[in-house]
């Protein structure tokens, strides 16, 4: 379809792939759609050619319809959209409005990522055995006789052998001509995944770094949800010592105390051995903190828990650094010199809310 | 592609002959029921099935099928100005929508045919816009894609700059001479580019051109001012023959289109008002009346504060025919003062269904609304300006006074939403360079967008691109020279119709407006 071709070029050049000279021509416009009485914002990039036209200033000022009085300034629901726009070449599109689902979020994401798909790990997978009744056989109980079939081949029957008469299209059926549904035994695949959240909850972690991590965690659930049908979550925060919460205290609580990341670790180990043998389950640990470890020991007992534990078994071990004013940053260098080319973990600097896409494609981008 | 099933056929003959009984005068129609991509394509391409390959066609469809995705909006029909008229239906709506539809179509086709606007267009514009492709095609073979490509985005760029006056006499004719100058020697015809060097071999040509220089008239070229820009550099840029070809068929293209633009809200409301008619009170079944209710209340849905072709086009046309049929018009009626008598105001006159068929024939946005759009009627429709509040940042109802809303929308639709360029000088300076003039009716150019298109329009002319225009209440000439722009104040009197310029008050300031990114 010729409109492909348009579609791709149009596409290439947004990604700034060819004519870099258009890059300062592209607007990021949006779709916006109502998810459970909020909007919904798509991105949608336009690419505007420049021509004569008039300033912002036109912009600002319209005529609209509806009640509101002038004397106080009555600000209007719904902004209203630019008013000049080209001159429309199609009479005739009328709008309606829909709602957008979580699952097509997270497309969009992936998408706009470029995320692989992920691949289970081979040996975690359960192989469910499925009966269907697909097959088909000239023998078999009554109870499954197929009926077309059946009389499909009667009737090939009557044509060979020149008996069918069109005007008295009688057909009756003999033995041989039965047939019946067979069992056909299919697998299905059933993958099993978890992850398990923890987050440094101490004293240097503000509401900025936890809103962060939130957003991050947030994407990163939802990408994962969409591979894996019975996505577990689980969620560990800590400061000097670790405990398991629900997701809404995960997110809530207020920042305190000092900090010991291995108390996490070991919160999580424990989880690990206790609910989700290795054997069955894909297991997917995320650890935020901001980096600043209490001592160099608890430091170096991480160290030994990730390479004895974690590392061997897990899928991936992802580990995301936030910034903040009071961490120094130190575990994310310790983890770097540590498992510096090891592919089992991943590891991301997330400088502030902008780098959150870019430090998810960097715990996705590997597919597994 | 299909055609219609043997049931919407049946419908459809239906509702011809009731669009024919209600006087309804339309092309041939021709349906044709396709799927929602196909109708997303035909959309992106405007109407047609075939355009020239680029870019804004597949940004067009990144659109709509994202947003037909993401269930925010759907196509349900379109229709085109040709004859036959072509028309598609959306494959998978409901019965009641398609009757809906088709009604709504015939309103449009009617309009097609009968608004003087349209009169001169191209009826047979599917064929040319095949014809259009295939040359465009043939080019990128022979010039490469990205060569191409880039100069349609310059003639894109400039698009909007044709006379829409012009258009009920056709697109004119440019046949000025150009009178000698110092960048157009006289040079015979050229049939073949590649004979070009043999037929006026460059050495030659330096020596017509001194030996004109020495007879150099100060003849003004244009002798008035050109509002049809691209007729103009058809005729005198230093284009190749392909390049030529293809700001023609923009120009084409663009004449083509422009009485739809013009046209948009009369076009809408008339479509609208007959298929209400025709579907309340001759096509619809009872059971299919809520749907209908639905549809049509989502068509002609007013956001607050926003502005619906559908609601005001079908509302004018219904105010326009009750007060004809009641009398209210004419010399009485406005001297009028009396609230109550005009309330009560009926003189039977039955003249409303004639009066709007008149009307449709006629007018154009700007002139309907000029005409009809009354202070009674905004009252009634509750209409107002409104106006971004800079320290809240939220838009706010500024006034309902009459005056101010008729000037705002007269304002938003004069010319069509466009400034009004002309070019003033094709020898600017003795130079040779092209100056352009932005009649400032109350309002600024956007500054980047102006220089990016004037930066566009130096790849098409070769020589420095001048602009006079009003900036920030200040009369300022821009130029671009190919290089960097630069911003010179006059301080003489704006030009006169004449074209005298004035002093250029050349020393006064030049800056680098420096503003190479938008």
């Amino acid at each position: 379809m010729a409109i492909r071709e348009d579609q791709n070029r149009f596409k290439t050049i947004i990604k700034g792939k060819v004519r870099e000279d258009f890059k300062k021509y592209v607007t990021n416009g949006e779709l916006i759609g109502r998810r459970e009485g909020e909007f919904v914002k798509i991105p949608l990039p336009r690419i505007d050619i420049p021509t004569f036209r008039y300033g912002p200033k036109q912009d600002e000022q319209g005529v609209g319809q509806g009640d509101g009085d002038p004397q106080n300034g009555q600000p209007q629901q719904g902004q209203p959209g630019n008013g000049q726009g080209q001159a429309g070449e199609n009479p005739g599109e009328h709008m309606l409005e829909v709602e957008v689902t979580m699952e097509e979020l997270a497309d969009i994401l992936g998408e706009q990522l470029e995320l692989p798909r992920i691949l289970p790990k081979g040996s975690k997978n359960l192989v469910a055995e499925k009966n269907r009744y697909s097959g088909i056989a000239p023998v078999g109980p009554e109870g499954l006789r197929k009926f077309k079939q059946t009389y499909k081949k009667a009737l090939t029957r009557y044509i060979s052998s020149g008996t069918y008469t069109p005007d008295d299209p009688v057909i009756i059926p003999i033995r041989r001509d039965y047939q019946y549904r067979t069992v056909k035994k299919t697998q299905m695949p059933h993958t099993k995944a978890v992850v398990i959240y923890m987050m440094d909850v101490s004293g240097s972690m503000g509401d900025e770094q936890k809103e962060i991590v939130r957003l991050e965690s947030f994407w990163i659930n939802t990408w994962l949800k969409k591979h894996y049908k019975g996505l577990e979550t689980r969620f560990i925060i800590h400061d000097a010592a670790a405990k398991e919460v629900d997701e809404d205290t995960f997110f809530k609580t207020s920042e305190s105390g000092g900090t010991l990341i291995s108390s996490a670790y070991k919160l999580c180990q424990q989880i690990i051995q206790q609910d989700y043998p290795f054997d069955e389950w894909n297991v997917y640990p995320f650890h935020f903190s901001d980096g600043d470890n209490w001592s160099g020991e608890d430091t170096r007992l991480c160290m030994t828990l990730l390479k004895d534990f974690f590392l061997p078994n897990v899928n991936v071990f992802s580990y995301g650094q936030v910034e903040s004013k009071y961490g120094s940053g130190q575990f994310l260098k310790d983890l770097q010199k540590e498992f510096d080319n090891d592919e089992r973990i991943t590891l991301s600097q997330i400088d502030g809310r902008d780098k959150i896409l870019d430090s998810i494609k960097d715990f996705l981008k590997k597919g597994k | 592609m299909a055609n219609l099933t043997p049931e919407l056929e049946a419908e459809r003959k239906r509702i011809c002959k009731i669009a024919k009984d209600c006087g309804l005068d339309f092309f041939e129609t021709v349906f044709e029921l396709i799927t929602y991509d196909q109708i997303s394509q035909i959309a992106s391409y405007g109407g047609f099935p075939v355009r020239y390959p680029h870019w804004k066609f597949g940004m067009e469809y990144e659109q709509l099928s994202k947003s037909y995705e993401y269930g925010l909006s759907k196509i349900y029909e379109m229709v085109i100005n040709t004859d036959p008229c072509y028309a598609y239906l959306m494959e998978g709506n409901s019965m009641m929508d398609q009757k809906l539809v088709m009604a709504h179509v015939y309103g449009h086709c009617d309009f097609f045919k009968n608004n003087v606007w349209f009169s001169k267009t191209n009826r047979k514009m599917m064929d040319e816009m095949a014809n259009h492709a295939t040359r465009i095609r043939r080019y990128i073979d022979r010039h490469g894609y990205e060569t191409v490509e880039r100069f349609i985005d310059s003639c894109l760029s400039i698009e909007n700059l044709i006379d829409r006056h012009s258009i009920l006499n056709g697109p004119a004719k440019f046949v000025e001479e150009a009178p000698v100058t110092e960048r157009s020697p006289n040079l015979f015809k050229v049939e073949k580019s590649y004979m070009r060097n043999y037929i006026n071999p460059p050495a030659e040509i330096e020596k017509e051109r001194q030996r004109q220089a020495e007879n150099q008239q100060q003849a003004r070229f244009p002798s008035s001012p050109v509002r049809d820009v691209l007729s103009f550099l058809i005729h005198y840029a230093p284009l190749e023959d392909w390049q030529q070809d293809i700001l023609t068929i923009i120009r084409n293209e663009a004449y083509y289109f422009a009485p739809q633009g013009m046209t948009k809200t009369m076009n809408e409301g008339w479509a609208s008002y007959w298929h209400s008619h025709m579907m309340t009170r001759h096509v619809l079944n009872d059971s299919e009346i809520i749907d209908f209710a639905d549809h049509h209340s989502g068509t002609t849905f007013m956001q607050m504060g926003g502005y619906n072709p559908y609601k005001v086009g079908i509302e004018l046309f219904r105010d326009i025919e009750e007060r004809w049929n009641k009398g209210r018009f004419g010399r009485d009626w406005e001297n009028c003062d009396d609230v109550r008598e005009k309330k009560n105001w009926d003189k039977k006159t039955g003249l409303g269904r004639d009066k709007i068929f008149e009307v449709r024939k006629i007018y154009n946005d700007v002139t309907f609304i000029d005409e009809f759009l009354t202070e009674d009627f905004c009252v009634k429709n509750k209409m107002f300006v409104y106006k971004l509040n800079k320290e809240t940042n939220k838009f706010e109802v500024d006034t309902r006074d009459f005056k101010a809303i008729k000037a705002q929308l007269l304002f938003q639709m004069a010319n069509f939403g466009q400034p009004i360029i002309k070019i003033v000088d094709a020898n600017f300076e003795n130079r040779g360079e092209l100056l352009l003039e932005h009649v400032h009716e109350g309002l600024d150019l956007q500054p980047n967008y102006m220089d990016a298109t004037m930066k566009n329009l130096f790849l098409l002319w070769k020589r420095p691109i001048n602009m006079i225009t009003i900036m920030s209440n200040e009369p300022q000439l821009f130029r671009f020279d190919g290089k960097e722009y630069t911003k010179h104040s006059l301080t003489a009197e704006k030009p006169t119709d004449d074209n005298s310029m004035g002093n250029l008050a050349a020393s006064s300031t030049v800056s680098n407006t420096g503003s190479n990114t938008p």
